[in-house]
């Protein structure tokens, strides 16, 4: 299968079949991220006990692109005393680093766009660039809403990333390499060698920074409609604000690819040291059961599941508890299993750490 | 003790997994919501919608201008004019429910010696002009003509008030 297709694609130079890959990626990415709406709207809709929208097309598989075109047909509105360059400029901001961001993610041993060495460390920049553009957004509106929305922004990312860092720190001693496609090799083996098991409080420092990062319920003090309208794009209307909404929804896919990368053992088959080793060799059942891209989708899919399951369980945060839980809770839980890990690692604690 | 407790209560996340047991429980229960054009909420015998005058199996209608249900109408809603027919009989000339002003209350069913003015199941109706709210005496006897068999077997069922 790989054969034939590399035979089929040899013709055409390397850049420009990056490119139709860049593409095709990006267009299905914005199918998911559409369709992610409508699952939260219906998952949410589901833990209420009621049905969420059923209407456009078979169960409401229309809806993402009937608000799509919605969208689309809306005046943007900018504001008198806008910024009128950072006003424009801001919602690619915040949609670009949840984009560039996959450029290393690997889906499976193969299959990946740029295979670098310092992966991680460029996921963590691209996930932090994107808090620049809520702030720039909350500047360029000249409105109080949306500046304290995005000071809320920048503060809770801040406190946030560093527990979110600590958490990759954990994952890299682990593993021994900032590449990504190598850490999950780190974790082959079975279920329980994956890092969620020996990293679990960094697993669950992760899962929470993650939310928050991502701006959501329970932390969703940045847009907080009870207490400052809508945040940081109380002003924008049409694809602007569509905008904010595809890469809000982009970087909750992106958190949870990681969190499946880097603690569930991505395309690692979870049957792996379960099954006997043979049954990967069977025809269908082995691709199915073996390792590969559809396990890593299935897990990233599983923790988007997560976010909007939050969403409908917990109520939001006060400002000073997110505080709270962000420096005084998750930093100091990091730091200490980050040195019962060194322990670990220096002792060759079995089977992990050997 | 109890500040530990607390400690590891937290640290296990125990209460958030226990919201999340109860959220996962109800994303799989059965699901309240009634998908209206194709189902319907069952209805009472005693639903009041949209109003009807009634005639008796005869042909005769049932009004005879006794203005009760004017009078007792808590809206002001109905409008009532009569006259005394050739054979001597009271009957309506006008009679006048303005559907913007009434409040669905029943009364005028209620205070109805002769069971001509009633509230059917019919509750799907919409104006689409000004003036098209105001039910006049034709347009309720066609109501009455349209659902007569539904209204008597809900006056079988149940006996308002008397």
């Amino acid at each position: 299968m790989a054969e034939w297709w590399s035979n089929l694609v040899a013709p055409f130079p390397p850049l420009l079949l990056t490119a139709v890959y860049m593409l095709v990626f990006i267009l299905v990415l914005f199918a998911c991220v559409a369709y992610t709406t409508l699952a939260e709207r219906r998952v949410i809709g589901f833990m209420q006990v009621r049905l969420g929208p059923n209407r456009v097309g078979p169960q409401g598989l229309g809806q993402p692109i009937a608000d799509a075109v919605k969208l689309m047909f809306k005046e943007m509105i900018l504001p008198q005393d806008a910024d009128r360059f950072l006003f424009r400029i801001a919602p690619l901001l915040s949609m670009a680093p949840a984009l560039a961001a996959w450029a290393v993610i690997p889906f499976s041993e193969h299959l990946n766009f740029a295979d670098i060495n310092a992966g991680l460390l460029y996921i963590l920049a691209m996930t932090s660039l994107g808090v620049y553009g809520v702030i720039v957004a909350g500047w360029a509106s000249n409105s109080k809403y949306a500046l304290l929305g995005s000071l809320r922004a920048a503060a809770q990312i801040v406190a946030y990333e560093i527990a979110m860092g600590f958490a990759l720190v954990g994952v890299l001693m682990a593993s021994g390499s900032l590449n990504l496609g190598d850490i999950v090799k780190a974790q082959q083996g079975s279920v329980l060698n994956w890092y969620w098991l020996p990293l679990l409080p960094l697993f669950l420092t992760y899962l929470i920074a993650g939310v928050a990062e991502t701006n959501r319920a329970p932390f969703d003090v940045v847009e907080g409609e009870s207490e400052i309208v809508a945040g940081f794009h109380v002003e924008y209307s049409g694809m602007g604000f569509a905008m904010f909404f595809l890469a809000e929804y982009a970087n909750i896919i992106l958190i949870s690819g990681l969190t499946a990368l880097l603690f569930l053992g991505g395309w690692l088959s979870p049957f792996e040291g379960v099954v006997p080793a043979h049954v990967f060799h069977l025809p269908v059942i082995g691709a199915l059961l073996g390792s590969g891209a559809h396990w890593f989708l299935a897990k990233t899919s599983f923790f988007i599941f997560c976010f909007l399951w939050f969403r409908a369980t917990f109520p939001r945060y006060r400002y000073d508890q997110i505080m709270r839980l962000g420096w005084k809770v998750l930093l100091p839980l990091t730091l200490i299993w980050i040195v019962v890990e060194g322990v670990l690692l220096y002792v060759k604690f079995p089977p992990w750490f050997d | 003790m109890k500040k530990i407790r607390n400690f590891i209560r937290s640290f296990t996340l125990f209460e958030l997994l226990k919201g999340m047991s109860l959220t996962g429980q109800r994303f799989a229960s059965r699901k309240f919501t009634v998908r209206y054009p194709e189902e319907k909420t069952p209805q009472s015998p005693r639903f009041r919608g949209l109003h009807a005058l009634r005639r008796y199996p005869s042909g005769e209608e049932r009004c005879i201008g006794c203005k009760l249900c004017e009078a007792v109408c808590p809206a002001l809603a109905i409008t009532i004019d009569t006259e005394e027919r050739d054979d001597g009989s009271r009957r309506t000339t006008r009679y006048d429910i303005d559907l913007f002003k009434c409040v669905y209350c029943g009364f005028c069913e209620e205070a109805c010696p002769v069971d001509a003015i009633v509230e059917t199941r019919v509750f799907e109706y919409s104006f689409f002009e000004r003036g098209q709210q105001v039910m006049n005496k034709e347009m309720l006897l066609d109501v009455g003509a349209k659902h007569e068999a539904q209204i008597a077997a809900d006056r079988e069922v149940s006996i308002l008030g008397r």
